[in-house]
């Protein structure tokens, strides 16, 4: 079989011998990495079931969430991974109908427990969203806005230039820190999410599809700048690129989704670390998905 | 017999591809649109040319000033609107004094806080039918509930016809438009934001303190100025509610006991003038009526101005 | 950095917030709630004051009062009819300015009109729809009775009467027959225009054969809303009908005469002698009622045909 080198990433479909996936595998992140096992579990997600109504979304999703990993979730569309996602820092509580069941281990408490507040969780699980959504204000206020609610009483511009720093975005806007943040590119405006995201000291930082919106340069920045994040935060990665979950991710959690008349359920199908997702899976699910025969 | 030539294909073509053959039906029906249209910009236009004429008489005799601070009088050589220009100008603060804050809470309770449920059903199904409820029935309301029961302390002095019971009256009347510009212009600002807020650990009110009404003050505030014009020109409510039209002395009055006496406004005073026979009142009315449009420009120009620089902030 | 970090001993005491953060949340949600279940306070506050005075009249009145001679509320003569006619008559006569023009304009703007001239015409109806009625009123007695109407039916017609007053309540509602029926014509989806020019329809059978039936229904919403708007219609009745007093009942519309609006006012205009007590004043809200029930029941009515233009598309 001829090897298949960084730059020929074209998915040939019409192969359907080849069981590897399209794309080099062998610096995949976290490859060889003897501490990777040992990381404390962050994020403890034993038999979770979210409904919207009376209709279940996602079925039944075990995930231990280890501290300073990026674990990615992979899927077709509509396999529940950004409701997963969202109960993380508990933001399905603002969709009226949905219910969760289940247990989601956070530093031991469970997060949806009786006496656990929503907005305490989601200051300490920031969140970057799909598309960015930057404050339509001052790229500072952008920064400060977390912290001051949080009833932060440092030095403000201190903590609005560590945070923009951390974001590999200060150099962009250090002169500009009193103007719109409309005014930013796409890619800036994400990083400055991200960097409102961690400025309020989050330990596990949530990323819905962060770069669907950008164009690949961007992404590769967020992509390197997600690896330098991992040092200091646990990162959760919803992503459809399954490239993006093999370039950055230490582990991956594969879903799909049951389509019955009623709708969509989703399913946790596979979770291991990400080199063996995608070099060994153990389902032939995952399997198919990875080679580009399903989804 | 067959001498004639059949036309060929292509003379045949062209024919019926070229709009020759013209389509009068379809000329008429859009010719009757454009006339319909013209009649309704029309009567516009001679309207305001009406108005505009009727009054001449009164600018090449007085001064805008004097006909403004002049006091309300049976006699048309020197009447003025002073009492009805004092009293538009208390009963609008009134009714943005009671209307924007309680239309604009009602509006962020429905948009932000409400779930689907049945109060919150009712309750737009109620205020959606306020709006379309006559003004003179606001003015029913206003005669029994601030003119009769309350009237104690709207005016004791009069009975209740005080220039607070028809402030609150206005204040009721517009109340539902405000709520439902205030919810319109809160349902613009995109849901990114609120997530954006909450994403960072934002309560529900800091969410909407700091991010959803910065983002839908200009909509909200072009809609309560435009609701503050529509009060303006009422009439009806007011006349019931006890608007006055003669001569009425307010020069010693403490600031509280004018609030409690007795009141008129622009449009009152329209209505009042427009009836009397003698010839002087025509041109008086068709003056004062200048200067309500004038007037009403004035606020719609406000809430464009302050719609325009709220965004260039942004 | 700017949180206190977690560990096993204050994980749960951080976890659960500040109770005074939350009751304060929820004071605040309180309030908005209150601001907004007022609105239904008012609704209850006006058919409390117009139900409770109006059966008090009803009760205390001679029924063949109610039915006879004409309106004289002041001499104890509360003929129904004659100012239910009244109202009747302004808002036909209503709507035969405004449906007309109020359609055409919309169909013009919709189906014909390029943005530039939108562009003029829209804000121009908007002016329209922010004059005042009291200016309608004027216009009404001072230009189209004399130099419209005299000239028509010359002497026939009086001073005061109810046509010119009718004509004035239809330019008033122009504006909004235009602009809602306009809203629903243009939200009839494209591809049915775009499938009509292709069978090599032209624009007058798209427009009226396939754009206006799939509009129907906002179309008719914005006529049932003119006509209840008509009917609450106040001070353009009340300057240019005239026939303060009262009067007998008539369906001539060069004449003098009443709405039931209009009645009111000048119950009310009389102020001083409108007292707690009297027939009269009770009258005031017997009336009111009637009209506050007629523009709910056409309210809720055009409420029904709006949803249905939405549900369609």
């Amino acid at each position: 079989m001829e090897t298949r080198t960084q730059t020929d990433k074209t998915v040939d479909l019409t192969k359907e011998k080849v069981r590897t996936p399209s794309f080099d595998v062998s610096s995949l992140a976290g490859q060889g990495d003897p501490m990777l096992a040992q990381n404390p579990v962050m994020i403890d997600v034993r038999g979770l079931h979210v409904y919207y109504g009376d209709f279940l979304a996602v079925k039944n999703v075990d995930m231990p969430i280890r501290q300073n990993e990026i674990t990615s979730l992979i899927g077709p569309s509509g396999c529940g991974k950004s409701t997963v996602l969202r109960c993380f820092n508990r933001m399905n509580d603002l969709i009226e109908t949905a219910r969760v069941e289940g247990v989601i281990e956070y530093h031991g408490v469970n997060l949806y427990g009786d006496s656990v507040d929503p907005v305490e969780v989601r200051r300490r699980v920031g969140m970057v969203f799909q598309k960015p959504n930057p404050f339509p204000k001052p790229i500072y206020d952008n920064i400060a806005f977390g912290p001051r609610i949080a009833g932060w009483n440092g030095k403000m511009d201190d903590l609005v230039e560590e945070s923009l720093r951390r974001a590999a975005l200060w150099d962009e806007v250090k002169d500009k820190l009193h103007e719109s943040a409309y005014a930013l590119s796409g890619g800036q405006q994400q990083r400055l999410c991200i960097a409102r995201a961690i400025a309020t000291s989050p330990d596990v930082v949530l990323m819905d599809e962060p770069c669907s919106a950008l164009d690949p340069i961007a992404t590769l920045k967020i992509e390197e700048l997600m690896l330098d994040l991992k040092k200091d935060y646990t990162i959760i990665i919803v992503t459809h690129n399954m490239q993006q979950a093999a370039r950055v991710s230490d582990r991956t959690a594969f879903f799909s989704v049951d389509v019955s008349e009623r709708g969509r359920t989703g399913y946790l199908v596979e979770f291991a670390r990400t080199q063996d997702i995608f070099t060994k899976p153990e389902k032939k699910q995952t399997e198919d998905y990875i080679t580009g025969r399903f989804g | 017999m067959a001498v004639t030539s059949a036309p060929t294909a292509e003379v045949l073509v062209r024919r019926s591809l070229s709009a020759k053959k013209r389509d009068v039906r379809g000329r008429v029906f859009e010719a009757v649109l454009i006339l319909t249209l013209l009649v309704s910009m029309a009567v516009l236009v001679v309207l305001l040319l009406d108005v505009a004429l009727d009054s001449r008489s009164v600018w090449g005799e007085r001064t805008l000033g004097n006909f403004l601070t002049s006091q309300l009088s049976a006699d048309p050589a020197t009447a003025g609107i002073r009492q009805a220009l004092v009293g538009s100008l208390i009963l609008m603060i009134f009714t943005a004094a009671i209307a924007f804050p309680l239309g604009i809470s009602a509006a962020i309770f429905l948009e932000e806080y409400a779930e689907d449920n049945r109060f919150a059903r009712i309750v737009n199904a109620n205020i959606r039918n306020l709006a379309g409820v006559p003004s003179i029935v606001y003015g029913l309301l206003g005669l029994a509930l601030f003119v009769k029961i309350l009237g104690g302390i709207t005016g004791p002095e009069v009975e209740g016809r005080s220039v607070i019971s028809g402030g609150l009256t206005l204040g009721l009347l517009v109340l539902p438009i405000v709520i439902i510009t205030s919810v319109e212009a809160l349902r613009a600002v995109p849901n990114s934001i609120r997530e954006g807020a909450f994403g960072v650990g934002a309560t529900k009110w800091q969410m909407i303190r700091h991010h959803v009404l910065p983002v839908a003050a200009p909509g909200i505030l072009t809609g309560t100025i435009l609701s503050l014009g529509r009060a303006f020109g009422e009439a009806a409510p007011l006349l019931l509610v006890g608007g006055i039209t003669t001569f009425f002395q307010s020069g010693d009055a403490t600031p509280v006991e004018q609030l409690r006496g007795r009141f008129s406004a622009m449009p009152v005073l329209v209505f009042r003038w427009a009836s009397l026979p003698q010839a002087g009142f025509r041109a008086l009315t068709a003056a004062l009526i200048v200067v309500m449009l004038v007037a009403l420009l004035l606020i719609n120009a406000t809430a464009i101005y302050l719609r325009n620089r709220f965004e260039k902030e942004l | 950095m700017t949180t206190e970090a977690l560990t096993p001993e204050n994980v749960e005491r951080l976890l659960s917030g500040s109770p005074r953060r939350r009751s304060k949340e929820r004071a605040i949600r309180w309030f908005f709630w209150t601001a907004s279940a007022t609105s239904i306070l008012i609704t209850l506050a006006i058919v409390l004051s117009l139900v409770g005075e109006a059966w008090t009249f009803i009760s205390q009145a001679d029924p063949s009062s109610l039915w006879e001679i004409g309106w004289f509320p002041r001499r104890g003569l509360f003929d129904v009819k004659t100012i239910v006619a009244g109202t009747l008559l302004v808002a036909g006569i209503a709507m035969l300015v405004a449906g007309p023009l109020g359609l055409g304009t919309a169909m013009y703007l919709s189906e014909y009109a390029r943005p530039s001239i939108r562009r003029v015409v829209k804000p121009t109806l908007e002016l329209l729809a922010g004059i005042p009625s009291v200016v309608l009123g004027y216009f009404a007695l001072t230009f189209i009775t004399p130099d419209l109407l005299k000239r028509i039916f010359g002497n026939q017609v009086a001073g005061f009467n109810l046509l010119a007053a009718g004509i004035g309540v239809g330019i008033l509602t122009i504006p909004l027959v235009a602009s809602i029926t306009e809203d629903a014509l243009r939200a009839v989806p494209r591809s049915l225009r775009e499938a009509s020019y292709g069978l090599g329809a032209s624009r007058m059978s798209t427009s009226i054969r396939v754009v206006f039936p799939a509009a129907v229904s906002g179309v008719v919403a914005s006529l049932i809303i003119a006509v209840s708007r008509a009917i609450g219609e106040t001070m353009v009745v009340a300057i240019a009908a005239g026939a303060t007093g009262g009067s007998l009942f008539s369906l001539n519309v060069l004449q003098p005469g009443q709405t039931m609006t209009a009645a009111m006012t000048a119950l009310a205009i009389g102020s001083d002698r409108v007292r707690g007590a009297d027939n009269a004043f009770q009258s005031l809200f017997f009336v009111g009622l009637l009209l506050f029930l007629v523009t709910l029941f056409l309210n809720v009515i055009s409420e029904r045909f709006v949803r249905r233009v939405r549900q369609k598309y």
